[in-house]
């Protein structure tokens, strides 16, 4: 079990040791994203702009026209809500250099409840024309993307999870290379298409299912856009169920991109989307959580067989 | 007409007070997770509005013309649960309850879920805005309730708060009240100086605030906010501008972490659990003993548990 945003602030720091163009702009909130870590080794790059998010890009978008790399830190939320406008036009119709690192994503925020909670991110960033998404599933990946992202040039959204998780393991993450899409575990009929840590849940889904006779592959995306669709179809081959699964809003996220892959090649698949069905969320521990809204390893199993039935 | 209020002396209220920060320091240990700073150093700002000030019908909470409070520093909200269950709007074993499933407690206040809340905050510096809307359709309609807001003084960086500022003064809105908590501190900031109260800088080092709020056109009061008598002194201070043209700022000076000797101006203490040994000093500097009324011990016996 390693802390992603432990990893992303470390393997930051490094990269920032090595190359000068990095910096680092804060929202008031580099203890708990982990960018403290980067305020404490290299203190002369590290900025803190104070709560204040939508200066906090712009900010990032005029660095970036003088030669350097921001990289930003604050909640999720806050960018792909409060600072949108900014994002979109200062950074991504400009194709700024800039970095987002969205720490906080998802349902698990640490019982913060609806107002932190953010299930729409996905669907907002995939909609917006030159953003890189990248949605890691463990810490090995998120690193590896963290130093993908500083040489790519041009805006990158990372999504970062809270909360420690386990090592996918089965991912050659180390060495992140553009668009990947992994076939963690294969399968036939039925096939398990996750990103983020949730690809994690949706493995112990498949060993419950195994267990139960269903025997069903998973695929983890990593990379939400750019998404070379013959990857995406090649990691499904002639499954003829395919279930979605995400810590977000079934509308628009990946089960949205699946469904419009899929879709436009005429598989013929039936894609069965896991996820937040159109609600908010709401305060409450990580399992009480993950129970109520799908997520945990039971309950995806339990809809993968309820798809099946 | 406006509702009766609640007579307590100023002893009252502080005993109030630390019975509400106990409240909270257990609560949030409890769940493990939560913020303890802020909630502390507003507790005797909360604990004076609720019981002193504000014309509210805790049994009524949606009596139209009630005066309007919104909490714009909503990570705060388990100091204002605390002093809304003492207050009476609900059970104070409900507070053990907060950011649990299924609850009407939520980490950051939602006025769909709980009465009481006038609105819904947690994403910092909106607040003001929604009070500005309240105090506009008061005046629009003719209608006597004030609009209260409580800030941070770190929210008080965000551009949308300036809006609301800028706003309210160019409608005259003489019946809206900020009250910026300023405790010195906010979640990490910069380095602290050698002329800073709490262990980073202060959100607004070097700048004045007062000064600032005033020529934007507003009436400025700064005070002690933990002192009852300077406390009551600013509401007051508000009070007497509601029927006039400009809009009233309370610049509140206070202690992060106010109350507990561990946690006094220290950032890390913005959120934190406080282990068994501190919840014990905690109990001890905060004077709960079993002389608390039984009601009251109930809810704090609860909430400490586990
Ligand atoms: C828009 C927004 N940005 C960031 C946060 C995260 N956050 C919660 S509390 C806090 C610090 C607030 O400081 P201050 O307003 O001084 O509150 P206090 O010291 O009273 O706790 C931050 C950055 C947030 N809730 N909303
Ligand atoms: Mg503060």
């Amino acid at each position: 079990m390693k802390a992603m945003r432990e990893v992303w602030g470390r393997t930051l720091t490094e990269v920032g040791q090595t190359d000068p163009r990095v910096v680092l702009l804060d929202g008031d909130l580099a203890n708990s994203t982990k960018a403290d870590i980067f305020a404490e080794g290299l203190p002369d790059r590290f900025l803190q702009l104070g709560i204040a998010e939508q200066n906090l890009v712009g900010t990032a978008a005029g660095l970036s026209t003088m030669g350097y790399v921001p990289w930003l830190s604050s909640f999720t939320v806050f960018f792909t809500h409060r600072a949108l406008d900014p994002i979109r036009m200062l950074v991504a119709q400009t194709g700024a250099n800039v970095k987002i690192a969205a720490a906080y994503s998802g349902l698990l925020t640490g019982l913060t409840g609806k107002t932190h909670q953010d299930v729409q991110d996905l669907a907002i960033m995939r909609a917006m024309p030159g953003m890189v998404v990248l949605a890691p599933g463990d810490a090995a990946e998120c690193a590896a993307m963290v130093r993908w992202a500083t040489d790519h040039d041009g805006p990158v959204y990372l999504r970062l999870a809270r909360d420690p998780a386990p090592e996918l393991g089965m991912v050659p993450a180390d060495d992140y290379t553009d668009g990947a899409v992994h076939v963690v575990r294969p399968g036939r009929r039925v096939v398990l298409v996750s990103t983020g840590v949730q690809t994690v849940r949706v493995l112990e889904a498949a060993d419950l299912l195994a267990a139960s006779g269903v025997d069903a592959g998973v695929v983890h995306v990593p990379c939400l856009k750019p998404l070379d669709d013959r990857r995406l179809l090649d990691a499904v081959g002639a499954a003829s169920l395919v279930v979605t699964v995400e810590e977000h809003t079934v509308l628009g996220g990946l089960g949205g991109l699946v469904a419009e892959v899929l879709g436009e090649h005429g598989t013929g698949a039936r894609v069965h989307r896991v996820g937040l069905r159109d609600v908010w969320g709401e305060s409450a521990p990580n399992d009480f959580l993950l129970d109520r809204y799908g997520l945990s390893g039971p309950r995806v199993a339990e809809a993968v067989r309820a798809a099946l039935a | 007409m406006p509702a009766k209020r609640t007579d307590v002396s100023h002893r009252t209220l502080r005993e109030l007070a630390d019975h509400g920060r106990w409240l909270a320091v257990s609560t949030v240990t409890q769940s493990k997770a939560g913020h303890i700073g802020g909630p502390l150093s507003a507790m005797d700002l909360l604990v004076t509005l609720f019981f002193d000030e504000l014309r509210i019908r805790p049994e009524e909470p949606d009596w139209p013309e009630r005066d309007r409070f919104i909490l714009s520093k909503g990570h705060s909200a388990i100091g204002l649960y605390a002093v809304m269950a003492l207050r009476g709007y609900f059970p104070v074993e409900e507070v053990a309850t907060f950011d649990k499933g299924d609850s009407r407690l939520q980490g950051h206040p939602d006025m769909t879920r709980l009465p009481g809340l006038d609105a819904s905050t947690g994403s910092l510096g909106q607040g003001l805005s929604v009070g500005l809307g309240m105090a506009l359709g008061a005046r629009l309609a003719g209608r006597d309730p004030r609009t209260w807001v409580l800030l941070g003084d770190g929210e008080v960086q965000e551009g949308m708060v300036w809006e609301a500022v800028h706003t309210a003064a160019r409608y005259r809105l003489g019946n809206l009240i900020a009250v910026v908590d300023c405790n010195g501190l906010q979640q990490y900031g910069w380095p602290a100086g050698t002329d800073d109260r709490g262990d980073r800088r202060d959100p607004w080092a070097g700048i004045a605030l007062g000064p600032v709020f005033d020529a934007f056109g507003w009436r400025v009061h700064e005070f002690d906010g933990h002192d009852y008598d300077a406390i009551g002194a600013a509401f007051a201070f508000a009070r007497d501008g509601a029927a006039g043209q400009r809009p009233t700022v309370l610049l509140a000076r206070t202690t992060k972490g106010r109350g507990l000797s561990f946690a006094e101006g220290r950032h890390v203490w913005h959120t934190g659990n406080a282990t068994p040994d501190q919840l014990a000093r905690a109990r001890t500097e905060l004077g709960i003993d079993d002389s608390i009324d039984d009601s009251i011990r109930e809810g704090i016996d609860d909430g400490g548990a586990a």
